[in-house]
């Protein structure tokens, strides 16, 4: 059973909360007390239907106290694979969250109210997508019901997001609408009965056959950064030595020649373990333990990579960055650079160009980096740093800044 | 346009198939590697173990983690005296069992001590004491990370928590503190006085971890199945009779065969009935108790969160 993780985001009006309520509740998600608890709630406010953005309700409460809003975690689940979605409020000023959701996710979810149409923050989601080059955007025309269902409307929108996709989007990275109304479950887990003119699938459908693992963006460069060595000294395993880690990307095969960074010596693979069983192959994001036929010096931070398909060794690296802290970047001061479980000491030497997210401008010219603001510099390390470009291998191609003072993490960056 | 009423939603949701599940190996990777991160970034991290399902689930993920070596740091138990015997027994067979240190401490000492005051009154429980012997024991022992069992399927306030949580001196969370987790990266990076509260199986779902549990054919505390034992009946949910509960003239005990379906507290965990005997019976039951559970079974989810809600503000 796999998991497909999902981001989405809009604000609470483009009825977000209720589409994600209502994929909780057609999935059978939602247990039957939580259930009664919407029933009773819907008939204090008068309802004569389930109000589902109840559900998500969280965020409201949380909006009036005035706290941080922030990445909420969603789980539902289909006979046939696990969804866990990551959800942030779509409010102007929120890349921060938006980018941190996103993060992890194959699939972005964006929701745009059918009477408003295109929105400023829908440029925004779209530049965001393709800045974590985001295999499928799933754009939900939502709030169908309050334009009579109308195709025109659909193809109207539909229009003018593709005009504004084609600014941002990258090549391969599938863009699907689908017109719904989320009050009224059309085109959510079933194919709408209103809107007879819309041939493609409802919402559910179209994520159950979507296949992150063939899609744009899967590198095939095998990297295994070591997290831990493994030496038990005991009687059984006195001469062990192995090196625990969770593959980032491609496959490991036992047998293979493998270089390991920054030393650039080569060895081959011995065993690939899980908990002492023996594997043949590991794949992208499994947990094992490698051992090597002869002894070389391998220690945490360091990476194996297949001999034939190295990374570069960057000390001086060009990266888009999202800043996510109040206090804002600039050039010549000193961050912790961490990539994957590797860090080093870093400095920002120079700021490069920055992009308008709405206006689609890009100024040259800017002294600072400010939190939810993007742009291009250039980051000097004291380490060699063992990535690859994010456009070709998104997972060795991120890292986040940290300040050195406070230890928060302040800044996410993309290698370019 | 579709009327949809509430009758019609919920006669829908009731036409539900049973899913039966597999587990997410991605959910055991994701977790063995951020266990992993701990040992590494931490000086002293420690693993809170409650002799529950979901600590028991994190020892298996730490043996995993470090296999053929040991649990490189302790498991940790805030012993509250009112424990059920059997996940008290547990507990000291499993520590062995995985060649794992326990560090056990008492909340009877933190109330010798005159740290905290037992309660009293028929639901008297020491479920909200343990706190303060948790974070006398972190300062013992200089903890700097400690592990626990919390996932985000809990409850609305939890899906916001991070993977690794950053809380005070006072061991707590400040909403505006917590850091960004991007990707898979974690940043555990703190300053004297902080430490962090690390949950692995955040991404995990109850039945997730039972089908865990079924899977990897793990052992879990007797209490867990279907048996029989003395109970009193209180609002509407059957409570374990012992010498710690604190009963009325008219709540005399009777014999039910009854499980618990989470462990806690003699005093603050309610047992079902049931037959369940073997882990597809427990999986079935909570299967069913998602989609069409009612009247008395919905007393007992419902005693289940607020246990939780308790554990949370105690333990974690």
């Amino acid at each position: 059973m796999d998991i497909l993780r999902i981001a989405t985001a809009g604000s609470v009006d483009d009825g977000k909360s209720t589409l994600i309520g209502r994929l909780l509740y057609e999935t059978k998600s939602i247990t039957k007390d939580k259930i009664e608890a919407l029933e009773a709630a819907s008939k204090r406010k008068g309802l004569d239907f389930l109000d589902l953005s109840l559900l998500t309700d969280g965020l409201i409460a949380e909006r009036e106290q005035g706290i941080t809003i922030d990445v909420a975690h969603i789980y539902f689940s289909t006979p046939k694979r696990k969804y866990i979605i990551a959800d942030t409020p779509g409010h102007f000023e929120y890349t921060r969250n938006m980018v941190t959701g996103a993060s992890n996710t194959k699939v972005s979810m964006i929701l745009i109210d059918a009477r408003n149409g295109v929105l400023e923050q829908t440029y925004r989601h779209f530049f965001i997508a393709s800045t974590l080059r985001i295999p499928k955007v799933i754009v939900c025309v939502n709030k169908m019901d309050l334009v009579g269902y109308s195709e025109e409307r659909f193809n109207e929108i539909k229009a003018s997001v593709e005009d504004l996709a084609s600014k941002v989007s990258f090549e391969g990275q599938e863009i699907t609408f689908i017109p719904m109304s989320s009050l009224y479950g059309q085109n959510l887990s079933t194919k709408s009965d209103e809107m007879s003119w819309y041939n493609g699938l409802p919402l559910l459908e179209e994520l159950e056959q979507f296949h992150p693992e063939t899609a744009v963006g899967a590198s095939h460069s095998a990297r295994f950064p070591v997290q831990f060595v493994v030496r038990p000294k005991t009687e059984e395993f006195h001469d062990y030595r192995g090196y625990a880690g969770k593959i980032a990307s491609g496959e490991f095969t036992v047998g293979d020649t493998v270089t390991v960074l920054p030393t650039g010596q080569s060895t081959k693979i011995a065993t690939i373990e899980k908990f002492g069983q023996k594997l043949e192959t590991a794949g992208p994001k499994e947990s094992v333990v490698i051992t090597l036929e002869t002894d070389v010096d391998v220690s945490r931070g360091n990476m194996l990579v297949k001999s034939d398909d190295q990374p570069a060794q960057l000390k001086e690296i060009n990266a888009k960055v999202c800043w996510l802290d109040s206090q804002a970047l600039t050039s010549g001061r000193n961050y912790i650079l961490q990539h994957g479980i590797n860090d080093s000491k870093a400095k920002v030497v120079s700021l490069n160009k920055k992009y308008d997210v709405v206006n689609h401008d890009v100024i040259a010219d800017f002294s600072e980096l400010k939190l939810n603001e993007i742009a291009e510099v250039t980051i000097k390390t004291a380490k060699p740093i063992f990535a690859d470009k994010y456009e070709d291998n998104p997972s060795n191609g991120a890292f986040i800044l940290v300040d050195e003072f406070s230890h928060s993490t302040v800044g996410v960056g993309f290698v370019l | 346009m579709s009327n949809v009423s509430i009758e019609k939603d919920v006669e829908v949701a009731s036409e539900a198939q049973p899913k039966w599940g597999v587990f997410p190996r991605e959910l055991e990777d994701e977790a063995i590697y951020i266990i992993r991160e701990v040992a590494a970034q931490f000086e002293r991290p420690a693993l809170l173990f409650s002799g529950g399902k979901d600590s028991i689930t994190l020892v298996r993920l730490a043996q995993k983690a470090f296999y053929p070596g040991k649990i490189p740091f302790p498991l940790v138990h805030i012993d509250t005296g009112h424990n059920f015997p059997e996940t008290v027994e547990f507990r000291d067979w499993l520590a062995n069992e995985v060649g794992a240190d326990l560090i056990v401490r008492y909340v009877q000492d933190s109330i010798n001590q005159g740290k905290v005051k037992e309660e009293t009154g028929k639901y008297a429980s020491r479920n909200a004491l343990q706190t303060v012997t948790l974070l006398d024991t972190i300062e013992e022992f200089k903890f700097d990370a400690c592990i626990g069992g919390a996932r985000r399927d809990e409850e609305k306030a939890r899906a916001k928590e991070r993977i690794f949580s950053v809380r005070d001196d006072f061991g707590q969370w400040d909403a505006k503190r917590q850091r960004p987790e991007l990707f898979d990266m974690l940043n555990g990076r703190i300053s004297i006085g902080e430490n962090v509260r690390v949950f692995p199986i955040s991404n995990w779902t109850e039945l997730d971890v039972w089908n865990y549990i079924k899977e990897e054919k793990m052992a879990i505390p007797s209490i867990y199945y279907s048996h029989k034992r003395q109970v009193i009946e209180r609002d509407g949910m059957l409570w374990a009779d012992s010498e710690y509960l604190n009963k009325d003239a008219e709540e005399i005990p009777f014999e039910a065969t009854v499980r618990f379906r989470t462990v806690g507290d003699m005093t603050c965990t309610a047992a079902v009935s049931s037959e369940a005997v073997e882990l597809d019976d427990i999986i079935g039951e909570i299967l069913s108790a998602e989609i069409s559970e009612r009247g008395a079974r919905i007393d007992d989810k419902r005693s289940e969160a607020a246990m939780e809600k308790r554990k949370q503000q105690g333990y974690f």
